[in-house]
């Protein structure tokens, strides 16, 4: 399974909703997170991926989109 | 060495339903109960400000504890929507309770400032000798303020609460505390001068639910505790879902979590000390037991308070 694939698994695992959106659209702005779904989704991020985010670095705008959040992901070597 | 001895609280008596403030800013009652657990909060009357309501609260707080303001040596009080630059209310305060000498310190630090204040209380009693802290709030005042913000609006209401900490009774003994604050995100939650209250809302959560958490594991851990066994969280009433959201990461049943937010919404600095007064009046402390006070809020300023009941 690809990154990717992975990422949009855990999306929609936390939303309860198949991924429809394409990997540039926001996940806020589409209703598909908000803010308490997005804490599940980072949280299940570093668990999969086996990375510790510091808080320092958690801004909301790096999971705004499946694109954003394999730009972080690749920020911490993943 | 010093003890929770009473808690007091103050509500004003006008109650704004969630139809009412959410005809103002376009949105239903269910869809704000179901962001924030809220049904209804507090307002003030337009003549009613901090400093008397802190005064409410605090005369409540002595009269449950039995003693007369002036065994007081020193008030603390916490306020992010008092009426003036300075000075602040603290020294209103102490003149409402019949006080001309004590001295009065404000916080102005809003949701954890009452959190704060009973930590820095527990260290002072055994200097000043009774410290009476106090956390007041008129949010209506700012989530008023034009143009209102929905996210916003919803969420805030009115009022007053107030802890007696003493050198040496009351019900439960402060274990220890563990106090944090980061301004790299002062940005993320502030009311500016005579501006609407600005709130980045995911970086709130997103935060909060990491760093409560975090603290009231590792004070426990200080203390050889744990989490399980406390008997009661008395948290900053800030959004139910927030609350449910630490107690899972905790892995501790909601039920354990003291709740009035559906009746008051979030008071800010009030909110726990409000909690503290209902939960003190309905249950109160056990011989033993360890009672955890949490809150989070703007600057970001964070913590936790460990207590145990007194046998």
């Amino acid at each position: 399974m690809s990154k990717r694939q992975e990422i949009i698994q855990i999306i929609e695992s936390v939303s309860g909703k198949p991924f429809k959106l394409s990997p540039e659209e926001s996940l806020f702005e589409s209703g598909t997170l908000d803010s308490f779904a997005l804490t599940d989704v980072v949280a299940a991020l570093e668990k999969k991926f086996k990375v510790s985010i510091p808080d320092s670095a958690l801004n909301p705008r790096k999971f705004d989109s499946v694109e954003r959040i394999e730009e972080t992901l690749a920020e911490w070597g993943k | 060495m010093a003890f929770l001895r009473a808690f007091g609280s103050y509500l004003p008596d006008r109650v704004v339903t969630n139809e009412e403030i959410g005809g103002q800013v376009g949105c239903d009652a269910e869809w704000i109960r179901g962001v924030s657990g809220i049904e209804s909060r507090r307002f003030a009357s337009a003549s009613e400000n901090v400093a008397q309501m802190g005064a409410a609260a605090g005369a409540r707080c002595l009269e449950r504890a039995g003693i007369p303001a002036t065994d007081l040596g020193m008030i603390l009080v916490s306020s992010g929507s008092s009426e003036r630059q300075f000075p602040g209310p603290a020294a209103s305060v102490a003149k409402l309770l019949g006080l001309d000498s004590v001295p009065a310190i404000d916080l102005p630090l809003a949701s954890a400032g009452s959190l704060f204040g009973i930590s820095l209380a527990s260290q002072l009693a055994a200097v000043v000798g009774n410290v009476l802290v106090i956390g007041t709030e008129k949010m209506s005042a700012i989530v008023e303020r034009q143009p209102m913000d929905r996210a916003v609006a919803i969420l805030f209401g009115d009022g007053a609460g107030a802890c007696l900490v003493s050198p040496d009774v009351g019900g439960a003994r402060v274990l220890g505390w563990e106090l944090h604050s980061d301004g790299a995100f002062a940005e993320d939650l502030k009311v500016e001068f005579n501006e609407p209250l600005a709130m980045n809302g995911r970086t709130v959560i997103l935060q909060a639910t990491r760093k409560i958490p975090r603290v009231i594991s590792s004070l426990f851990e200080k203390h050889g505790l744990a989490v399980s066994e406390a008997g009661v969280f008395l948290m900053h009433q800030a959004n139910q879902n927030l609350i449910l959201k630490i107690a899972a990461a905790l892995d501790v049943s909601p039920e354990r979590f003291y709740s009035n937010i559906a009746r008051y919404g979030n008071t800010s600095s009030a909110s726990m000390l409000i909690a503290a007064d209902e939960w003190s009046q309905q249950v109160g402390f056990e011989g033993g037991v360890p009672v955890c006070f949490a809150a989070f809020g703007a600057g970001f300023h964070w913590g936790a308070l460990l207590a145990v009941g007194v046998d």
